[in-house]
C-alpha cells in the first residue's frame, strides 16, 4: 500500500491559514480595528459655546453645525443647555443646531460639543444639483470696474479654479489697478469676491475654518472661500488663493449663510475651545463597522448579551489548540481529553488561585465520596447520576460555607461545569482502582497543568482582543490544529520515555 | 534528568504514539473489524474458521434469565474464567482456579459462593466492565492451564505472548510476566515485566519492568536470559493467520501456551502499545517498513511466517 499524497492537504491548511491571516489584515485596513489592545487614536472635543441675552421674550437660537467637514469625521455630538428644547435641523444639506426656550431673561449660556476623528480621507458629499448662480447689478462706476476686472482674470484663466486664482491675484493689495481700488474696501473683501465669482457664472460661498490647537480657548474663525468646479466644491484661501483645506483646520460652516441667528434675544456671541483627546482604537472603529460593508463579518453589531457570550466562545478554540498541542506534541497525560478547556473557562470567570481551591476541594471531597459510592457497586448511569447530584450538594455546601466564613470567593465555585467535574471525579476514581494513586496524581496534575496553560492563553488581554475582533484568525487556530493532526514526530515525554534505548545505539 | 535525542530514536527505527495511529493504526485498520477485536466472541467464533484455536468455550450468557443455567454448567468444573466480551485490560475478568467443596476459589485464594458470580455475571450484562457503559454478555472459558516450561517465570496469572502483527506478517514479538506490582495481570503499563523475543528462535532478548532494563524476575528471582518459547514457528503461523481473520492490518496478537492443549489465542488488540520495543531493544520501524515496501507479498501464514524468521532478527 502506497501512502496517499499529502500534498493535498498541505494547500488546503496553507490555504486557510492564509485567508485567516489576509482577511485579518484587510480587515485592519479597511476598518482600523487595531492589532494590540488599548491603542489609542486622537480625537478633536470641539466646543461652542454660544452666549446672549434674554429679554424675556420666546428664544430661537439656531446655531450652523458641521455636516461633512473635509478631512474629518464626526464621531459624537451632544448639546448641554439645561431648560432648552434642543433638536438638530437638516434642511437641504443644511445642518443646524436649534434651542428653543419660552421665557428667557439674563445672560444665557448655550454648549454644542462635537468629536471629531482626523481622516484625510473623508470627503464632503458633492451636491446632487449643480449650484445656481445670479448675476447682479452693479451701480455704475462699479459695474465697469466689475466688468473689466473680470474680463482680465478671464482673459488669463481657462478653468473655474485658474480664474478664481486669478481674480484673487487681481485684488490684492500690491496688484491692485484703479479698478480694484474703487471696489474693495476694508470689510467687503470676501463678500465682493463671492458677488463677482457669482456674477461670472461660477458657484461661490464663503465657509468658516476652526484652527485646530489643543487646550485653545476662544478660537476665532477663519474666512475661506469655496467655488464649485463642476464637480465638486473646491476650498481656497481668499488672500493667498492656496487650493485645498490646510491640515488642522476644521470647516465648522459651509455654504449656509450665517453661522448664528439667535431670535429673541440680543448681543449674541460665539466662541469655539478645544481639546485634543485620545479614545481607544477599537471603540473607534466599533462606531464605524456601521454601515460599513465589511461590518457584517464582525460581532459589533450583535447585541451586548450575544457578544459577550461569543467573546468566551472565540476563546475555546485557543484552549482547544492549547490541548491539542500538550497532547500530541509534548505528551502530557489530561484525564478526559477537553475537560482542562472547560477547566479553564471556569478559571477565566473565577479567576485562577479561587478558582484552582474550589477545583481541588470539589474533586478531593468528591473523590472520598465516591469512594463509598464504589462499593455499593451500582450501574455506571446511576452512579454518574448520584455522582452528579453530591458534586451539586458539594458546590453548594462550600457556597454557603465560603459565604458563612466571610469570602465571596466561595461563590464562584458555581461556574464549574457540574456534569464535567462529575465525569472527572468518576474517570479519577477508576483510574485510582485500576492503576494506582500515582497515576491519578500524574493525570490529575497533567490536566491541571494543561487548563492552566490554556487559561493563561485565553486570559491574556491580546488574546481575548484578537480572537473577538479579528474572528478570521480562527482559521488560522483550525489550521495549526489539521497540521497537528499530521504529526508524527516523537512527543517530548517520549524522548524521556525511550531512554533506556540509549543502550542499544 | 536524562533524555534521548530524537535523532538517534530514529536512527534505532523506534515507532512513536503520534506515527503509530497517523501512519499504521489509521491507515491500515478498517474501523468495520475492530467489533471483531473488541469483542471476544466474535474473536472466538471469527478466528475459528481460520484453524485459530481458543480457550474452549463453555457458554455465554447473553440474557439474565440465563445465568440460572450457569449453575449447572459450573457444577463440576475444576477451573473456568468469566470474562465481559466488551471489557478492555482485563477488567471484569474472574478465574477460578479450584473448587473448595460448595465454594470457587479465585486465583488470588479467595474463596467465593455462587451467588457473588452470579452477581457478577448479572453485572457484566449490565454493562459495568465495557467501554462506555454498553451492555455486555459473558463468556466462560475453560481455565487455561500455562505450559510448565513458561509458567515457572511469572508470579502469578498466566504469562502471556504479544505479538505484533503488520499486514500478516509477525514483526516482532515479547513475553510478558505479571508480577506483584502488576496485581497479576499482563499489562507492561502496570507493572509486568516483558521480556523480548527474537522473531527468528523465540529467544529471550532482554527484558523490562516499568520501562527500565531488569535482568531477574523481581518476585521469582528466576533468570530471565535463556528463556526459550518451543514451537515458535507454529506460534508465528498463528498469529500471522489471523490477519486473514480479521483483515486489520496493524494489531498484537495475545497468545498464551496451555500445558494440554498447546498455542492458544487469547485476545486481539487493535490499538497495542509500543513498550514491545524496549523488551526487544530494537525499533518496529526498519521491520514495517519492509513489509510495506515488499513488491510480492507472501500469501499463505507459514510463508509469512517463515519470511518473519528469516528477515527481521538482522533488522
Amino acid at each position: 500500500m502506497t501512502s496517499p499524497s499529502r500534498l493535498p492537504f498541505y494547500i488546503a491548511v496553507f490555504l486557510l491559514i492564509t485567508a485567516g491571516i489576509s482577511l485579518a489584515v484587510w480587515r485592519h485596513i479597511e476598518l482600523g480595528i487595531p492589532w494590540l489592545t488599548g491603542e489609542q487614536r486622537p480625537v478633536w472635543m470641539v466646543e461652542a459655546r454660544v452666549d446672549f441675552d434674554g429679554a424675556d421674550d420666546p428664544v430661537v437660537a439656531s446655531l450652523s453645525v458641521p455636516e461633512q467637514p473635509p478631512g474629518f469625521r464626526i464621531l459624537t455630538e451632544q448639546a448641554a443647555s439645561p431648560g432648552y428644547g434642543f433638536s438638530i435641523i437638516e434642511d437641504s444639506g443644511n445642518r443646524r443646531a436649534e434651542w428653543t426656550k419660552r421665557d428667557v431673561i439674563g445672560p444665557q449660556t448655550l454648549y454644542f460639543k462635537a468629536q471629531f476623528i482626523p481622516d484625510p480621507d473623508a470627503e464632503a458629499t458633492p451636491p446632487a444639483q449643480k449650484p445656481k448662480t445670479q448675476k447682479l447689478f452693479w451701480e455704475e462706476p462699479q459695474a465697469t470696474a466689475v466688468r473689466e476686472i473680470l474680463a482680465q482674470a478671464k482673459s488669463r484663466s481657462s478653468t473655474p479654479e485658474s480664474m478664481t486664482r486669478e481674480l484673487i491675484r487681481l485684488m490684492q493689495p500690491d496688484t491692485r489697478v484703479q479698478n480694484t481700488t474703487l471696489l474693495v474696501s476694508e470689510d467687503n473683501y470676501l463678500p465682493l469676491l463671492v458677488d463677482m465669482l457669482n456674477h461670472s457664472g461660477i458657484p461661490a460661498r464663503t465657509a468658516d475654518g476652526l484652527k485646530l490647537e489643543d487646550a485653545r480657548r476662544r478660537q476665532q474663525l477663519t474666512p475661506f472661500l469655496q467655488i464649485y468646479n463642476g464637480e465638486k466644491w473646491l476650498t481656497l484661501n481668499p488672500k493667498t488663493a492656496a487650493q485645498g483645506v490646510p491640515e488642522n483646520i476644521l470647516l465648522w460652516r459651509q455654504g449656509t449663510e450665517s453661522l448664528l441667528d439667535v431670535v429673541g434675544g440680543g448681543n449674541s456671541d460665539i466662541s469655539f475651545s478645544m481639546l485634543r483627546q485620545t479614545i481607544p482604537a477599537l471603540q473607534l472603529s466599533a462606531m464605524q463597522v456601521e454601515g460599513n460593508g465589511l461590518g457584517f463579518l464582525s460581532f459589533y453589531e450583535l447585541p451586548i448579551e450575544e457578544q459577550s457570550m461569543f467573546r468566551m466562545l472565540m476563546l475555546l478554540p485557543l484552549g482547544a489548540l492549547v490541548v491539542a498541542f500538550m497532547r500530541i506534541v509534548i505528551g502530557i497525560r489530561t484525564s478526559g481529553t477537553f475537560m482542562p478547556v472547560l477547566i479553564a473557562v471556569a478559571f477565566v470567570q473565577t479567576t485562577l488561585i479561587p478558582g484552582l481551591v474550589a477545583f481541588l476541594s470539589v474533586v478531593s471531597i468528591g473523590l472520598a465520596m465516591r469512594g463509598y459510592l464504589s462499593s455499593l457497586n451500582l450501574l455506571l448511569v446511576s452512579r454518574i447520576s448520584a455522582l452528579i447530584i453530591l458534586v451539586i450538594f458539594i458546590t453548594a455546601g462550600l457556597s454557603i460555607f465560603g459565604y458563612q466564613m466571610g469570602f465571596n470567593t466561595g461563590m464562584t465555585v458555581t461556574f464549574f461545569p457540574m456534569v464535567i467535574i462529575a465525569w472527572t471525579i468518576e474517570r479519577m476514581s477508576i483510574l485510582w482502582e485500576e492503576e494506582s494513586g500515582q497515576e491519578v496524581l500524574i493525570q490529575g496534575s497533567g490536566s491541571l497543568f494543561v487548563a492552566i496553560c490554556a487559561y493563561l492563553l485565553m486570559s491574556a488581554p491580546l488574546a481575548g482582543h484578537l480572537t473577538f475582533n479579528f474572528p478570521e484568525l480562527h482559521f488560522v487556530v483550525l489550521g495549526l490544529i489539521l497540521l497537528m493532526g499530521q504529526y508524527t514526530g516523537y512527543k517530548l515525554t517520549e524522548l524521556k520515555r525511550f531512554t533506556p534505548m540509549k543502550a542499544y545505539d | 534528568m536524562d533524555w534521548i535525542s530524537p535523532r538517534s530514536l530514529k536512527r534505532l527505527g523506534m515507532l512513536n504514539m503520534n506515527q503509530r495511529n497517523v501512519d499504521y493504526i489509521a491507515r491500515y485498520n478498517v474501523r468495520a473489524s475492530y467489533p471483531l477485536v473488541d469483542n471476544k466472541l466474535k474473536t472466538k467464533l471469527v478466528v475459528a474458521e481460520y484453524g485459530v484455536k481458543t480457550p474452549k468455550l463453555l457458554q455465554v450468557v447473553k440474557q439474565q434469565h440465563e445465568i440460572s443455567r450457569f449453575r449447572e454448567m459450573a457444577e463440576d468444573l475444576a477451573g473456568f474464567a468469566i470474562k465481559p466480551a466488551k471489557g478492555s485490560g482485563g477488567k471484569g475478568i474472574t478465574v477460578i482456579t479450584g473448587r473448595d467443596e460448595d465454594y470457587f476459589v479465585k486465583a488470588s485464594g479467595a474463596r467465593v459462593g455462587a451467588p457473588v458470580l452470579e452477581r457478577h455475571l448479572t453485572n457484566i450484562l449490565a454493562g459495568l466492565y465495557s467501554l462506555a457503559g454498553t451492555p455486555d454478555v459473558a463468556i466462560v472459558e475453560n481455565l487455561v492451564v500455562s505450559h510448565p516450561s513458561v509458567a515457572k517465570y511469572s508470579h502469578q496469572g498466566v504469562p502471556d505472548i504479544r505479538i505484533v502483527v503488520f499486514q500478516g506478517y509477525p514483526i516482532m514479538a515479547m513475553l510478558r510476566l505479571a508480577t506483584t506490582a502488576s496485581d497479576g495481570k499482563a499489562n507492561l503499563h502496570q507493572g509486568a515485566v516483558g521480556v523480548g523475543l527474537d522473531i527468528g528462535t523465540g529467544k529471550s532478548l532482554n527484558a523490562v519492568q516499568f520501562n527500565r532494563p531488569i535482568t531477574l524476575h523481581p518476585d521469582t528471582g528466576s533468570e530471565l536470559e535463556n528463556i526459550r518459547i518451543d514451537a515458535w514457528g507454529e506460534m508465528l503461523e498463528m498469529a500471522s493467520r489471523c490477519y486473514e481473520a480479521t483483515g486489520l492490518g496493524y494489531m498484537g496478537v495475545d497468545l498464551v501456551v496451555d500445558a494440554n492443549e498447546g498455542p492458544l489465542l487469547l485476545e486481539l488488540n487493535a490499538r497495542p502499545g509500543l513498550a514491545i520495543q524496549m523488551a526487544n531493544g530494537r525499533g518496529l520501524l526498519p521491520r514495517l517498513r519492509a513489509v510495506e515496501s515488499l513488491k510480492r507479498p507472501h500469501f499463505t501464514p507459514l510463508e509469512r511466517a517463515n519470511y518473519a524468521m528469516e528477515t527481521f532478527p538482522d533488522l
